[in-house]
């Protein structure tokens, strides 16, 4: 068989070849208007989503003058008539979001530069994927390990009426970004060039020198996308939060206060509001403002890796 | 050709084999149930609403799945609250509620074109608990209310230890953060009534009555109100006097039935207009004997006898 198409097989070989290239034309244009579509869908659902969100929140304004809910102390969606004030929420995720992102952020970074640059390789292959593990437990079961575990001893040593507070879930949280902020971190550290580490110990820089003053500024941006992700994460998480924070309606004055960040006090209300309703739309505008909120976090560190990169191509 | 032949051939033979065996397991299968029915009550449906309620019609359900293999119940308890906005919503066919509905949900359920049936299925008396530790055996509705609405923060203020009080309550999806709210917080048909009073800011509002039992039992300087099905020897239950003056009364069956405790509520079932079919057998079964008698069991009371 083979032997008898042998002498055609130059031209039965470009036949084939040009079938398979317009095979192959047609096959590369259908992913790429599958990749297209894709991406289009990526803006389609952000775009459909602000859209929800402005039309169910934005009629509770109708209400409630925007002053008087963003400041307003007081959240009573059951009183008659409902008074809808989101300061103590929006004051708990802001003092939850900094406590959880001062505790994660040392920890974090000192944490990716020994992976990177201090601990023996094999350590570091086997203490990354651990780590990168944590980011994988539910966060029910961080829930139920701060409620067993934490709060108890939160209550001991600071001596409070009640293990549910805002530090608790602070401290939970931390736990929760740690494991983005090592990874992303110890990947910017990794991507440091040699010839900079070398460079600083031919000028007799220590290790810790030589970490400090190059290492971590020449990963910087690397680090603040690693922190920024912390932070993501942190003001957007619900269950540990609901479950450890303690739930007071008052404007937190102290970390260890019990107290409802947004996220929470979405889902506490979430379930008993009718479609369409004024306390429907009251949570819809809580979820706006946390939306504008993570918006303005992802914008301000934009801006900081910008400047960053033109400091560094300078 | 031969080979690409055999190629098809095995998944060919494959996926014959597949079909054979689930066609033959299914006929297996319904042959197998129809031969064990003893009843011929079939259909699915969901009851939603009440943390309170769920125990007791948690066990409602397994009973009535038990004696009719062909109906599935789903039963859950985020909240009477919860329950009434998904019965307005269409998507539940039961909502089990801790508090009557109100005449503003029933307008918005009437513009929806659904009709709240309400049923009583049992009777609960709502408990206020400490933890066990606490000296103080008994409260009067007035001491609760500012309790609970932060103007009394100190055991010593009720004839308890120098020691803060730790308030927990349940969330706003709860019907007895609302029955609570009204009937003692505001102390709703009393002299002393006032409706502007709304639970304290340093109210700990809790997502289940479970996490609220647990903290008392761990917390000595604690107190949190629950159904009495939830009550077990980690907490204490109050006797709870309405005004100063009337003898401390604690809960239990008996003193709800002869309605001499002060905060006992009715549980209620709502149907989209009077139920029918296997949801109107299942009711039936829960004010049955047997299933007034499984009230008793999950710790409620069951309705008096007509």
């Amino acid at each position: 068989m083979t032997q008898t198409t042998n002498p055609s097989s130059p031209t039965a070989a470009e036949v084939p070849s040009r079938g398979l290239k317009r095979r192959l034309r047609l096959g590369e244009r259908v992913i790429e208007g599958w990749i297209f579509l894709a991406g289009l869908l990526a803006i389609v659902v952000l775009l459909g989503i602000i859209f929800i969100l402005l039309k169910e929140g934005l009629p509770v304004f109708a209400n409630t003058n925007p002053w008087d809910f963003l400041f307003g102390t007081h959240w009573y969606p059951n009183a008659d008539p409902s008074v809808f004030g989101i300061a103590p929420f929006l004051v708990s995720t802001l003092m939850i979001t900094l406590i959880s992102t001062i505790i994660a952020v040392p920890v974090g970074v000192a944490c990716a530069a020994y992976l990177s640059e201090v601990a023996p390789p094999k350590v570091a292959e086997t203490v990354k994927p651990i780590i990168e593990i944590l980011a994988g437990i539910p966060s029910v079961m961080m829930g139920f390990i701060g409620l067993a575990l934490l709060s108890p001893f939160v209550q001991s040593l600071f001596h409070l009426n009640t293990g549910l507070c805002g530090l608790t879930a602070a401290i939970m949280l931390s736990l929760m970004s740690l494991p983005i902020i090592v990874s992303v971190s110890e990947d910017a550290l990794h991507a440091v060039p040699r010839e900079f580490k070398e460079a600083s110990y031919a000028l007799g820089a220590t290790k810790w020198e030589t970490i400090w003053h190059v290492c971590i500024p020449a990963a910087l941006s690397g680090i603040a996308a690693a922190i920024m992700l912390g932070v993501g994460r942190a003001i957007g998480e619900t269950m540990t939060v609901l479950m450890v924070a303690g739930n007071a309606l008052a404007v937190p004055a102290s970390p260890v206060d019990p107290m409802t960040t947004m996220t929470a006090a979405i889902a506490n209300s979430i379930g008993n509001a009718v479609r369409g309703g004024v306390q429907y739309q009251a949570i819809f505008a809580i979820g706006l403002i946390l939306f504008i909120l993570t918006l303005g976090v992802n914008i301000i560190a934009e801006r900081v890796l910008e400047r960053q990169k033109r400091k560094f191509s300078r | 050709m031969f080979k690409s032949v055999t190629k098809w051939l095995l998944p060919l033979a494959l996926v014959m084999v597949a079909v054979l065996t689930l066609t033959g397991c299914s006929s297996a299968a319904t042959t197998v149930t129809n031969s064990t029915t003893t009843s011929s009550l079939s259909g699915s449906f969901k009851v939603i609403g009440s943390n309170t309620i769920t125990p007791l019609s948690s066990l409602w359900a397994e009973d009535f799945m038990n004696a009719n293999p062909q109906v599935s119940i789903a039963v859950s308890g985020p909240g009477s609250g919860v329950g009434i906005a998904d019965l307005i919503d269409g998507t539940t066919d039961i909502c089990q509620a801790s508090r009557a509905i109100t005449s503003a949900e029933i307008t918005q359920a009437n513009a929806k074109g659904v009709h709240p049936y309400e049923i009583q299925v049992a009777t609960d008396a709502l408990s206020v608990v400490v933890n066990p530790a606490n000296l103080v055996n008994s409260l009067t509705f007035a001491q609760l209310s500012a309790i609970y609405t932060n103007q009394i923060t100190n055991w010593k203020e009720v004839g308890g230890n120098d020691a803060p009080i730790v308030v927990f309550s349940r969330d706003n999806n709860s019907g007895t953060f609302t029955y609570f709210l009204e009937t003692v917080v505001q102390m709703a048909g009393m002299t002393t009534a006032n409706k502007t009073l709304q639970y304290g800011g340093k109210v700990l509002m809790l997502p289940s009555t479970e996490e609220g039992i647990s903290q008392v039992g761990s917390n000595p300087n604690a107190i949190f109100y629950s159904g009495l099905g939830y009550l077990n020897n980690t907490v204490k239950a109050l006797g709870i006097k309405k005004t100063a003056s009337d003898t401390a009364v604690k809960p239990s069956v008996e003193t709800a039935l002869n309605n001499t405790y002060p905060i006992s509520r009715p549980l209620f079932f709502y149907t989209n207009g009077a139920p029918t079919g296997v949801i109107k057998a299942f009711i039936d079964y829960c004010l049955s004997t047997a299933g007034q008698q499984t009230v008793l069991t999950a710790g409620f009371v069951p309705l008096a006898k007509k």
